[in-house]
Formats: structure tokens, sequence, C-alpha cells
């Protein structure tokens, strides 16, 4: 979008988005996204409630095909391959690409069959115990759960709840973990361990992540897009990218007026 | 100086007054309920304190193990013995028949209407008609089970009473089932889905496990409905007055059993027919409970 991010994505590319309009029925709830995800970097997603940051990061695995209503104009390409040719399954795209959720969503099962679901699901013929516990240990959670991975997941705290569903996500050993708004239920104690976890995580993951937290975004993220939403004359609010570049220049050099106010906290 | 004048003399007590109209009001309003609730419960206890004092005196392990006695004088030294050992086997037979059909029927049922079939025209009728089948009187339901089995077997049997009882539990399965199936947080389903389970492992594997608790309580209800009803049984299963296991014989049960005995005038009939409905309240109680223990044990 931004010509001088091409140089910085020369390296690779995750995912692609061309003149994606996103529709709920006849409501167009997003317009021309036209955006490059690079790998293994974070990308945060940020604007002000409605302006369809869920909506898109949902696009990326397909999630919205549970919703009925729901329909794409334009092509999203993830490492080349259209995401919503006719001949892609949303359940393999969904196996390659995992997401963590706003509130935490452990299932009513132990600590370690909340892990082992999903590889279950993929038949996964190696040593469970130690995918379990690799894990765990990637999403940082490990000394709080060792002795305990027999008792309920949805017994933890909601900042090692979330940090189970992390590992749960990581478990299944995606190429990409979307996020949106993993902190938003969390204290701002477990919020920085979730934003130390961003970091290991991005060595072998690439990371999109819709926040609130202005601060969340400067701290953790490698490039920023910021959303904005606009009413139509038919009172319809369509959100749309303003800008989107690498984090600081968003947070220190915005091109945009809007994008100023919002980063420093003028609006929104 | 002013201000605190002010504050003194404008301060109005905040003690309550025992006599204004208000606090009268309440009192007496909260007496009206009280009273109204100890009314409702008087029904409840006196028809335990009855069966307790009629049932207990010939509660034994015999009653389970022994079959109905021929009838005997109060004098007779045999006037205490026998018991209802069958028609305990023939209810168990009876609602085990009942349960081996509703509960895969309405569990699969439930799984379609709210997995599958939610809030569409479809799945409003078939609501419908559980509905309308959950107000359908138990005697149809035997005679749907007569007409059906009983008739075409040429033969009354428990397998008769298990179809009807069936009917007659699925109501309560597919209405309790579906509700709980669909009290499952939709973040639980996504959950599922991100994950890249199908439609069929999101629902196998995380929403019908969540869903358990709910879905228990509504067969153990439908069974303890199942278990006390007469009118469906007493001309499906008939009543046998000996041992049988075999399902497509006339079979005896609790409920048929109380229906025939405590209509007699012999005074050892009377009194097992009254131990028999302590053991029917008694079975009722126990799927209750147990219910609630799982219910709350898998919170
Ligand atoms: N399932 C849905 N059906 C219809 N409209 C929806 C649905 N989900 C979101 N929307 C609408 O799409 C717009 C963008 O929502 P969302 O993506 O949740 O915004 P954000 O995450 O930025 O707060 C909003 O106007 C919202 O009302
Ligand atoms: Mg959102």
């Amino acid at each position: 979008m931004t010509p001088n991010l091409e140089s910085a994505l020369q390296t690779d590319t995750v995912f692609r988005t061309d003149n994606l309009d996103i529709y709920y029925g006849s409501f167009k709830a997003v317009r021309d996204v036209t955006m490059e995800i690079p790998k293994n970097a974070i990308t945060a997603f940020i604007g002000p409630s409605g302006c369809g940051k869920s909506t898109v990061i949902r696009c990326f695995n397909r999630l919205n095909d549970l919703i009925k209503s729901f329909h794409i104009d334009g092509k999203i390409f993830y490492k080349g391959q259209d995401l919503y040719a006719s001949d892609v399954d949303p359940v393999e795209v969904r196996r390659q690409i995992g997401m963590v959720f706003q509130k935490p969503n452990p299932f009513p099962k132990s600590i370690y069959d909340n892990i082992a679901f999903g590889p279950r699901l993929l038949g996964y013929k190696g040593d469970m115990d130690e995918l379990v516990e690799r894990s765990i240990k990637s999403a940082a959670l490990w000394d709080d759960v060792k002795d305990k991975l027999k008792s309920l997941g949805t017994d933890l705290s909601g900042g090692q709840q979330q940090r189970l569903c992390i590992a749960r996500a990581i478990a299944v050993q995606p190429d990409v973990i979307l996020m949106d708004e993993p902190c938003a239920a969390l204290d701002p104690i477990s919020t920085l361990k979730v934003e130390d976890l961003l970091q290991e995580l991005k060595e072998n993951y690439t990371i999109v992540i819709v926040t609130h937290n202005m601060q969340q975004a400067s701290r953790s993220s490698d490039y920023t897009a910021f959303f904005n939403v606009q009413a139509n004359e038919k009172g319809q609010r369509t959100g749309y990218i303003v800008e989107y570049d690498r984090t600081e220049v968003i947070f220190q050099s915005p091109k945009h007026k809007a994008t100023q106010e919002y980063v420093s906290g003028r609006f929104g | 100086m002013t201000s605190q004048d002010f504050s003194l003399s404008s301060g109005r007590s905040l003690k309550r007054s025992q006599m204004s109209f208000k606090t009268l009001f309440s009192n007496v309003m909260t007496g009206i309920a009280f009273a109204c609730a100890i009314i409702a419960l008087i029904p409840l206890v006196a028809l335990l304190y009855y069966l307790l004092i009629n049932g207990f005196a010939r509660l034994g392990p015999q009653l389970f193990t022994q079959l109905p006695p021929p009838p005997y004088q109060p004098t007779s030294p045999q006037f205490n013995t026998g018991g209802f050992g069958n028609a305990f086997i023939g209810t168990l037979m009876t609602v085990g028949i009942a349960s081996a059909i509703s509960i895969p029927f309405g569990v699969f049922a439930s799984i379609f209407l709210s997995e599958f079939a939610r809030d569409t025209k479809l799945a409003d009728s078939i609501n419908f008609f559980t509905n309308v089948l959950s107000g359908v009187p138990s005697i149809v339901m035997g005679v749907f089970a007569y007409g059906a089995i009983v008739l075409t077997t040429k033969s009354y049997s428990a397998m008769a009473a298990g179809v009807a009882l069936a009917v007659l539990m699925l109501p309560t399965i597919v209405r309790t089932a579906t509700e709980a199936l669909e009290s499952v947080p939709k973040e639980l389903r996504q959950a599922a889905f991100g994950l890249g389970a199908t439609n069929y492992q999101t629902i196998l594997g995380v929403v019908l496990p969540a869903a358990i608790p709910g879905i228990i309580t509504g067969v153990m209800l439908g069974v303890a409905r199942a278990a006390g009803e007469t009118a469906p049984v007493i001309f499906t299963a008939l009543f046998n007055n000996f041992w049988n296991l075999d399902p497509w014989k006339p079979t005896a049960t609790l409920s048929a059993l109380v229906f025939n005995f405590a209509g007699t005038p012999y005074k050892n009939w009377q009194q097992l027919a009254w131990s028999a409905a302590l053991v029917l309240v008694a079975l009722v109680l126990i799927a209750n409970i147990l219910s609630r223990w799982i219910t709350q044990r898998k919170r």
C-alpha cells in the first residue's frame, strides 16, 4: 500500500489482500483493503471500535465463513494461494492459521486435553506428552501449571487461560497466529506477560494482532495498520485502512492527521 | 457556622419507625408469602409422611427378591411374606428399553435442532410438535403402543411398554438437551473451529461434552417420569405374577402393581402397594438427586 513498505516486505509476504471489500448481507463492513502482511513479524491493527478490525482478521483464517450473510469482493492470498478459491478447504486453512480470541475460551476439559485437542484432530502420532509440554512452555505457562495438567483449564485465572489458549493454538504448529484483542480481558501484569510472549513467538510465527491498546501496538508490533470508519449517505458505517506502515512511522510521523490524532489519544 | 447549623437541624432520623405504614405493609406481605409457601409444601410433606408410615412397615430385602403373595388374613403367620421383585425388575426393564430408544433419538434430535437447524422454520415446527407431544396424555401413548406393538405381535410385552414410555420421555429429553446444547457458549465452538475442527468434530469433541451435565439432567427427569407412569403400561406390559426377563412377554411393573393391589380388599396386598409406591418415589428422588449431583460436580 505504501511504497516505502516495499523494501521491508522484500523478505516474505504471508498475506496479500487485493481490493478487499467485506460484506454482511448488503452491509459493506470494510472496503478497499489492500495490504501485505510480512512473515515472522508482528502486525498490529488499531482503530476505533466498529471499524472492522475483527472482520478483517477473521477473513485470514476463514472464520467468517461461519456467518451466513458474510461474503467478500476482491482477493486474499496466503503464500500466493487464493484463500477463497472454491477448492480451498476452510478447515485446512484454520489448521495452518491459528487464532486467539478476545475472551479466553479454554474448553471445559483438563489443561492437558485443551492442548491435545488440536493435535488429536490432526491425528498427531508423535509423543503427545512432549508436545503438550513444549506448547505450554512456549506460552510461558509451564511453571504455573506443570503440577496440575489434569485439572480443568477453565479453573485457571484469566491471564493463565489466555496463555493456555495461545499454547493450544501453538500445539497444532500453525504458520500464523491471529489474535483479536487477546489482552482486552486481562489485568496489566498478565498483559505484559502476553506481550513478552509475543516477542518470543515472532521468531517462529507470523502474528497479526488487533489491539485497543496504543502502548501495546507501539511496544510490540513491527507494522501497524490504522483503520477508521466512515458513514456513507445512507448511514452505513464502512471501515477502511487510513494508513499502514512500520510501527515507528505510524506512531512518530504519520502521514494522515486522523492517524496522528488517534495514536496520540485525541480521538477514538 | 451557618452551614453547620443547617446540617444539624435538617438531619432527618435514619432509624426505621416500627409503626409506619410502609414497615407494617412490608411485614404483613412477608408473612403472607411465607404462609403460602408453607401451605404449598403441605401436600408434598403429607404425601411423603403417608408413604413412609404405610410403606415402611413392609420395607425389607424380601420385597426385591420374592414374588407377590396370595391374599392372606392379617392373622395369618404368612401375612408379612412376599414381595414385588418381579415388578421391580419389570420397571427397570421397561424404563431401560424406553431409555435405550429415547436417549439416542432424543440426543440426536437435539443435536440436529441446536447445531444444524437452529433458527430455521424446520426447527420451529419440530419444537412445536415436541411441545404438543409433551402435552399428549400418557394414556394416548399407551393406546399407540397397544395398536402398534401389542396387536401386531399378539402379546402384551415390556417392549410395548418401553415404546410407550420412550415416546413419553422423548419431549423432555429433546427439550432439555437442546437447551443444554444451545447454551454452550459460541466462543467454545469458535475455539474448536479455529483449531481446524470440522463441524462434526466440534460437536462431538467440544459442544456435546460441555452439554453433558444438562443432557443427563434431562434424561434423569425423563426416566423419573417414565418410571412412575401407569396408564401406558397397564395395557401394554399388562402384568405378570411371575418372574419374567423376556421383553416380548407380559411383564409386571411397580406402577401397575400399585394400581392392581391398592384397590383390593386384601390388607397384605394393600401394604405391598404402599411399599411399591414408596420405592417408586424413592427411585424418582434418586434420579433427581443424581442429576443435581452430576450437574454440580461438572461446574
Ligand atoms: N456477524 C455480523 N453480522 C453483521 N454485522 C456484523 C457482524 N460482525 C460485525 N458486524 C459489523 O461489522 C462492523 C465491523 O465490526 P468489527 O469487525 O467487529 O469491528 P471492530 O473489531 O473493529 O470493533 C460493525 O459495524 C459491526 O456491527
Ligand atoms: Mg473487534
